[in-house]
């Protein structure tokens, strides 16, 4: 069992009524890999990640075909009390919104009083001690002033370290961060970034990292996945993803960014928008975009094409 | 050439709770010239917005003056500053709460023309949404069926109505996709290409401000600690704040790294207007603090041995050495 990835998601599709979400997902990470899955809003990484650890909004959005296995186990199979001995344990996850994602009542000492409670039986005495470490491990002072202050009375940033600290309670293997930074500012990205990258490494946990942003991604993973209208498109190691990309849409988002032009002049603007769920084509998404769709673009599933550590669905693929 | 827009001494105090002021924007001063973008950048709370809202009398200021052309708007009330406001118009964040939602798309463009009673109202909403390119279509459709970059443009079309001179646009991009950002972004470059429209463009993404504007002004605690030329400004930052949020962003991907650009992690927060340090604001965060830092507030000083007369920095030691 060692030897299977820490998570082999394999064919997932998910599905909602206006039409097919996530189709054809296939994604692995090993321990210690810090994994990106990009795309805009609606490509469906989010809903990606939150099926992983069985959040998804029931019954609107189901999970239709595929497995997710975790050290070997099929997810999609568990009952409800195996999740919740995984989710928060063996699983974590970062919000984006770390405002709402913590509870307003409650103190955030106990809020991570909570997670040690239920995962690791700690109370009393034990459990402040290492609330206390965890609050210092990312970065907040421990003492018991802090533990009992509320989310209102911190900062942003701050509530995302508390976050971090609860994800991190139990040690998870894997930890999901969806967005972590898209609500802070610039610097305070920065730090939160910093945070978890030193995390990850040292907890040798495997990580996913959800974002829009490529320059975050570009910064802190090892691999991306990129996603459109529900499928990957391309994915592989940073260097050769956007040193080389081979999938017109990953160069276009690349070549649309600002600071990749030069100042004052246009963007090379990617015409049109996203289609939405029940109204994509049979074919590649992406073709009425595309700079170089052929005929069979719309409707015929482009073929996946692999060059060493790099994989692009394209009938037409740059380079 | 005389300045479109000359904002001199600003401020704005709000009140917290227990009456304790809170300053918002703190005796920020600065010309707009015609046709000129002027970017605003800065963290959360450090009064960029208030800037926006202030000049665009959305907010009275506390004092200062805000002239456009022959009026102070700072001064200005009733008939006059709705004259004056054909002339600012303003681009919001948020194109979803932005526009009225039982508001048909023709009745939002045309509501400012009715509102100065502006004659064919019909002709130059079309005009407007094929400026923005948004098809003729679109003038009998509710908010709700365009997606965020097209009510984006439907915003901006409403903004540009009246024809306005200046064009206060705060993070009006920061809500949309990249793919999508781009077009918008393009679409503020044409307008100003073709109608030499001024723009103060508020947000705090730095590489977007580079791209659009001529000049960059950055906040911190309610005012300019440092006001260059964009590209002076980006090649050379001189205050540690400026060349700290220059460093926080994320790599351009697939480029490497400009190497004065090496990564300089600020410790703490972003500042809360209502707990000023003593002396130099940003000292609690700086990484070249000395001595005189934490008890004399520095001046916002035109620097000498630059080539821009107008280049202008607000530090004891502007070009400090970065952290070891």
């Amino acid at each position: 069992m060692s030897d299977a990835p820490l998570l082999d998601i394999r064919d997932l599709g998910l599905k909602a009524v206006a039409g097919p979400l996530v189709e054809g997902f296939n994604l692995t990470v090993e321990r210690g890999e810090m994994v990106g899955l990009v795309g805009e809003s609606g490509c469906g990484k989010t809903v990606t990640a939150l099926s992983i650890l069985g959040l998804l909004p029931h019954p609107a959005v189901q999970v239709s075909a595929g497995r997710i296995l975790f050290r070997g186990t099929d997810l999609t199979t568990l009952d409800e009390p195996a999740m919740n001995g995984l989710r928060g344990n063996r699983i974590a996850m970062i919000f984006q919104e770390p405002m709402t994602s913590l509870n307003p009542i409650m103190t955030i000492g106990d809020q991570i009083g909570e997670v040690l409670a239920l995962h690791r039986r700690l109370d009393g005495a034990a459990c402040a001690r290492e609330t206390a470490r965890l609050l210092d491990m990312v970065g907040l002072p421990g003492t018991s002033a802090q533990q009992g202050r509320y989310p209102f009375q911190l900062s942003g940033g701050q509530r995302q370290r508390v976050m971090i600290a609860m994800a991190l309670a139990c040690e998870p293997d894997l930890l999901i961060a969806d967005e972590p930074t898209t609500a802070l500012d610039v610097t305070v990205q920065a730090q939160i970034l910093e945070l978890i990258k030193e995390m990850q490494e040292r907890l040798g946990m495997g990580c996913i990292l959800v974002t829009h942003d490529l320059g975050v991604v570009a910064d802190i993973c090892d691999r991306a996945v990129v996603m459109y209208a529900g499928r990957i498109i391309e994915s592989g190691k940073i260097n050769a993803l956007f040193g080389a990309p081979m999938h017109r849409y990953t160069r276009a988002l690349l070549d649309t960014i600002p600071g990749a032009n030069p100042p004052g002049q246009d963007l090379p603007a990617i015409p049109g928008s996203v289609p939405p769920p029940g109204e994509r084509p049979s074919g590649c998404a992406f073709t009425g975009r595309c700079s170089a769709a052929l005929d069979r673009c719309g409707t015929d599933l482009p073929p996946a094409i692999n060059r060493a550590d790099h994989h692009v669905f394209c009938w037409n693929p740059a380079s | 050439m005389s300045a479109l827009l000359s904002v001199r001494n600003l401020v704005k105090h709000y009140r917290d709770r227990d009456g304790q002021p809170v300053r918002a924007l703190n005796d920020v001063s600065f010309d707009l010239m015609p046709g000129e973008i002027l970017g605003i950048v800065g963290e959360s709370g450090c009064g960029k917005s208030t800037l926006g809202r202030t000049v665009m009398r959305l907010e009275t200021p506390t004092s200062g003056s805000i002239r456009l052309g022959d009026l102070d708007l700072s001064r200005a009330r009733g008939g006059k500053l709705k004259a004056a406001r054909a002339d600012i118009q303003m681009v919001f964040q948020d194109p979803f709460g932005a526009l009225n939602p039982r508001h048909s798309v023709e009745t939002i463009i045309g509501e400012p023309l009715i509102v100065h009673g502006r004659p064919d109202r019909a002709a130059r909403v079309r005009q407007l949404l094929d400026l923005v390119g948004l098809p003729q279509a679109a003038a009998r459709r509710l908010p709700h069926e365009f997606s965020g970059g097209q009510r984006q443009r439907i915003a901006i079309a409403r903004a540009l109505a009246l024809s306005p001179k200046v064009i206060v646009a705060d993070e009006a991009v920061s809500a949309l996709d990249v793919s999508i950002q781009s077009q918008i972004l393009n679409l503020l470059l044409e307008l100003r290409r073709e109608f030499g429209l001024s723009m103060i463009f508020i947000s705090h993404d730095l590489s977007v401000v580079r791209h659009v504007s001529d000049r960059i002004a950055v906040m911190y605690f309610g005012a300019f600690v440092e006001y260059a030329g964009a590209g002076a400004l980006f090649d050379a930052p001189l205050h540690p704040y400026t060349r700290a949020l220059l460093s926080a962003i994320p790599s351009v991907p697939g480029k490497a790294r400009p190497r004065h650009l090496g990564r300089i992690v600020l410790k703490g927060d972003v500042p809360d207007p209502a707990n000023r340090p003593e002396g130099c604001p940003f000292h609690p965060r700086c990484f070249a603090v000395r001595d005189q830092c934490r008890t004399t507030p520095p001046a916002l000083a035109v620097q000498t041995g630059g080539t821009q007369p107008e280049r202008l920095c607000a530090c004891h030691f502007p070009g400090a050495a970065g952290p070891a």
